[in-house]
């Protein structure tokens, strides 16, 4: 078992380096005949010294401390933790696409351009809807944008008191954030018996104030809501938009479009539907896409084609602005159009088969110990909780969750979605094996039979990784948020 | 190429097991409406032989800066990068793991971020940082947001001479939140002071200031931060993190938020991202911040151990009160940030901020040197700055790039009444006879 690593400052030893740089080869200067003394500074910055193999040994050892999709199973709820396929990485890091400066001329970039402008109507087929900007740099962000650009388009119509954004109980908590950060007011409708949304509750909420109704679909859940083509109606029929969270795009794509499902407002997760590696949190990319009468509000600029050469859009009167510097996270760009070139229409259909199919396998296979509490065929991910296991032994969610450490998976997400008591959200991914599937179920069946029969061994799980379960609340009690010297 | 694992054996078992005759069952509860009655209309798959080609073909439809010599900055710059740096964010256990919630399997990232919040609070003078936002751009424009937040007031002011794009990010966000956003207009370079009290009138929820700005020039911080905290107003100023090696550090002089593009700090210019943002703030803002922040704290062994921490301020636990939507930012970018600094250690930073100023001093004095050409302002500068030409600088750089130079970025796209400007960066990785070659493409326009 690998113990903690120091920090990096903490193997400082004084006048140690790793850089080399070249002599000054231009006259040399005194710095304070250039900048007056006021605007230096005083002190250094407490860096630490060390050499180039203090560094890599130190990464490299703190690497193995980590779980990665590349190690082992990653079955996290809504986060689409599938392989990342390393020929988009080799590209992505091509000089061609990542030593580009964004203020190069636009005939200096003209392949740059091309991917961009093919992968925006690629997602604009994939999304069903008419029109795509790729600038918004994760899914959050997307989503801002995506509200932005539908309170846009109320004003623009003269509708001001549009400032209802409704979200059912089960969404994502970005939903609701981002809807605050546009000065909405946010309206919860509740789920009914079978998982979607209550149409009862939903007509209850509709009036003239309503900007748009946010929905995942599938939803957090993992179930598709059967009845979103009426959910879309109602909702337009009061004059508010559909805004569709893409989290959990990977169960659809080329069996249904959320454009044709209805929805006005559709961003992407490139960091999860189209394999870019998530980064340990970043970077992502959530382009936004749109039908038709929203176009004029999308974010500028976009990428043009004249049937000759690619240019950037900038020419939008009414578009609510930018989101981000320049055209967005290009590079995740490239690893994501990688992707759906090396995929095609019949491959991503492909992916959404076989992440649903091995889905239902899993949710099938742990009923023997788990409780569904949504008895359907799930799409891409499901819902279970230990509701028995915790009734006989009192073994809990994040007691299974830290013993899947010791199986060497990473858990599934835990309490979440917030309607489900004591929630197991699993997402296999199509890239998994029957075999890699077949040993998560023989780990969480272990661990249903240890729960019973050594309860505290479950409790106080983790025991093989390379720290335990870490004290949070003395870390939020008592906030240590950086490394001083001394302390 | 589908990277599916699976055979046809395979899921004939599983759906066996599932208790289903066919795939499309599970499919059944798409309602026919709503169902795609055709195949997506992509191109044809490719194997990786051919996409290998095909990307390989794109990319060359690029001019890329290992063949054009840069000059141009305004927010992205062609510093050098240590080989570690790509060495280690190409792990992939950093790369192919989210964030990280379960922190017995994830110390890695979290310990990372950790020692990245050091550098950036040593960097910046700050008390604290959290772990990274999208980009310069929009980490200032939640800077703005988060300052009305705190003061309860709904009015940012900005300097003219904050990045362009920042401002319209600004203005986007502000719009969104109905905040009034006053521009101060700039003087010689720098911020009009006399402008600025007039702006500051009314009480506005803070100042935004970029240090050294757009321009290259260096602001009146001192004052800037006297007159913002008269009012009551917070102070942010978004600082290029090179620059730190040289110039006092935000915290030295009363800033309240210190945000940047990170960018500089080991990461490709990517044709503008994915780079990073960085947030720090005063001790007095920590449960403001938005975004991820990483704590040391203690495991069950008694071991010390990291986490994410003060998650009451997020959207997974606070939904719509939260101080921010943000959730994925910017980890990797960050990881080489935070590889980078351990690279250059406290003497290498500084040695490369000096690189920096004393080239583009020389680079300045020859190019305004030249009949024709002076200087745009006569503030002082940090490794960025403007000359007014005799030719169009649009003109100038179609010259270059023909000669494999991009000699900088015309201004007059961002600032009409600086249409005759070009804006020019030089980094510590430009030579001499580099910049002598930029001032022969120059010489030949007037």
């Amino acid at each position: 078992m690998k113990g903690p690593e120091p920090l990096i400052f903490e193997l400082s030893s004084p006048g140690r380096k790793a850089y080399s740089l070249p002599a000054c080869d231009v006259p040399d200067k005194d710095i304070r005949s250039l900048i007056p003394e006021g605007f230096l500074r005083a002190g250094e910055p407490d860096l630490p010294e060390v050499s180039e193999v203090d560094v890599v040994r130190h990464y490299t050892r703190l690497s193995q401390l980590n779980h990665g999709v590349d190690i082992g199973f990653y079955p996290l709820g809504s986060c689409t933790m599938k392989y990342s396929p390393k020929v988009n990485e080799w590209a992505a890091r091509l000089p061609g696409f990542s030593w580009l400066h964004p203020y190069q001329p636009e005939e200096l970039v003209q392949g740059a351009l091309q991917l961009m402008y093919e992968l925006q109507q690629y997602l604009a087929e994939i999304g069903g809807v008419d029109k795509v900007s790729l600038q918004p740099a994760a899914g959050a962000h997307g989503e801002l944008t995506g509200l932005l650009i539908i309170r846009a388009y109320h004003r623009h119509r003269g509708e001001l008191q549009r400032d209802k954004i409704i979200v059912p109980d089960s969404a994502h908590g970005t939903n609701p954030a981002s809807a605050a950060m546009t000065g909405c007011r946010i309206v919860e409708v509740k789920s009914d018996a079978r998982g979607g949304v209550d149409l009862g509750e939903l007509e209850k909420v509709l009036d003239e104030r309503v900007a748009a109704l946010m929905l995942t679909n599938p939803n957090t859940l993992g179930l598709f809501d059967e009845n979103i083509v009426r959910i879309a109606r109602m909702v337009h029929e009061k004059g508010g938009l559909l805004y569709y969270d893409g989290a959990n795009a990977n169960a659809i794509m080329g069996y249904s479009r959320p454009g044709d499902m209805g929805f006005d407002v559709v961003h992407f997760n490139l960091h999860k539907t189209f394999s870019t590696p998530h980064g340990g949190g970043g970077p992502g990319s959530g382009p936004v896409g749109v039908k038709e009468k929203l176009i004029p509000f999308l974010p500028v600029p976009t990428v043009g084609f004249d049937g000759e050469r690619y240019f950037l859009e900038y020419d939008r009167p009414l578009s609510i602005g930018q989101v981000k510097a320049f055209y967005g996270n290009f590079g995740v760009m490239v690893k994501a159009y990688a992707y759906i070139r090396a995929l095609g229409a019949e491959g991503l259909k492909r992916v959404s088969e076989n992440a649903v199919l091995n889905a239902n396998y899993v949710m099938r296979k742990l009923q023997k110990w788990y409780d569904l509490p949504y008895d359907r065929h799930c799409k891409h991910e499901f819902v279970v909780n230990p509701r028995r296991i915790k009734e006989r032994t009192g073994v809990k969610t994040l007691d299974i969750a830290k013993r899947l450490l010791d199986y060497g998976v990473h858990p599934p997400t835990v309490y979440f979605p917030l309607i489900v008591d004591e929630a197991l959200m699993i997402e296999p991914t199509e890239t998994e094996s029957q075999e890699a599937l077949d040993y998560f179920v023989w780990a969480m069946g272990q661990i249903a039979e240890e729960a019973e029969r050594d309860t505290e061994k479950v409790k106080t799980a983790p025991h093989t990784t390379p720290v335990g379960r870490l004290d949070e609340a003395q870390a939020a009690r008592r906030p240590v948020l950086r490394w001083r010297r001394g302390a | 190429m589908d990277f599916i694992p699976n055979t046809d054996r395979n899921r004939e078992e599983m759906l066996r097991a599932i208790g289903v005759g066919s795939l499309e069952e599970l499919f059944a509860d798409i309602p026919p409406e709503a169902r795609l009655g055709r195949p997506l209309r992509l191109p044809e798959p490719m194997s990786e032989l051919e996409l290998q080609q095909h990307m390989l073909d794109l990319a060359d439809r690029n001019a890329h800066l290992g063949h054009l010599v840069c000059f141009a900055g305004a927010g992205i710059y062609d510093h050098y990068i240590p080989a570690v740096v790509d060495h280690v964010i190409s792990r992939s256990e950093f790369y192919t793991a989210y964030t990280p919630y379960q922190p017995e399997v994830s110390q890695a990232v979290l310990q990372s971020i950790f020692e990245y919040q050091t550098m950036i609070c040593e960097l910046t003078g700050m008390d604290v940082s959290q772990a990274s936002h999208y980009d310069g751009a929009t980490a200032l424009a939640e800077a703005g947001l988060i300052s009305c937040n705190t003061t309860g007031r709904r009015h940012i002011v900005v300097s003219a001479t904050v990045h362009p794009e920042y401002r319209r990010v600004l203005h986007t966000y502000a719009a969104g939140a109905d905040l009034k956003v006053t521009e101060v207009p700039y003087r010689d370079g720098v911020t009009d002071l006399e402008a600025l009290e007039r702006a500051l009138a009314d009480d506005p929820a803070c100042l935004l200031v970029q240090h050294p700005n757009f321009f290259g020039c260096l602001e009146p911080v001192q004052e800037m931060s006297g007159l913002i905290h008269r009012r009551g107003g917070l102070f942010v100023v978004a600082a290029s993190p090179i620059s730190l090696g040289l110039l006092a550090p935000p915290g030295s002089y009363g800033a309240d938020i210190a945000v940047g593009e990170g960018q500089a700090l080991g990461n490709a210019p990517s044709f503008g991202g994915p780079t990073f943002g960085y947030f720090a703030v005063t001790e007095k803002l920590v449960r403001r911040l938005p975004g991820r922040v990483v704590g040391a704290t203690v495991d069950s062994r008694g071991q010390r151990g990291f986490v994410l921490t003060l998650q009451t301020r997020e959207q997974h636990i606070r939904r719509e009160k939260a101080t921010s939507n943000i959730c994925s930012n910017e980890a990797l970018n960050a990881l080489a940030a935070t590889v980078y600094l351990a690279m250059m250690g406290k003497r290498g930073i500084r040695e490369v901020a000096e690189l920096c100023l004393k080239k583009a001093h020389y680079a300045r004095d020859a190019i305004t040197s030249l009949p024709g050409f002076a200087p745009a302002f006569g503030a002082p500068f940090f490794m960025e700055f403007a000359v007014r030409c005799p030719c169009s600088p649009a003109d100038l750089v179609k010259r270059g790039t023909a000669r494999g130079i991009l000699p900088g970025v015309a201004l007059g796209r961002f600032y009409p009444e600086l249409e005759d400007c070009l804006l020019v960066a030089v980094t510590e990785k430009r030579s001499k006879a580099q910049i002598d070659a930029l001032v022969k493409v120059l010489e030949g326009c007037a």
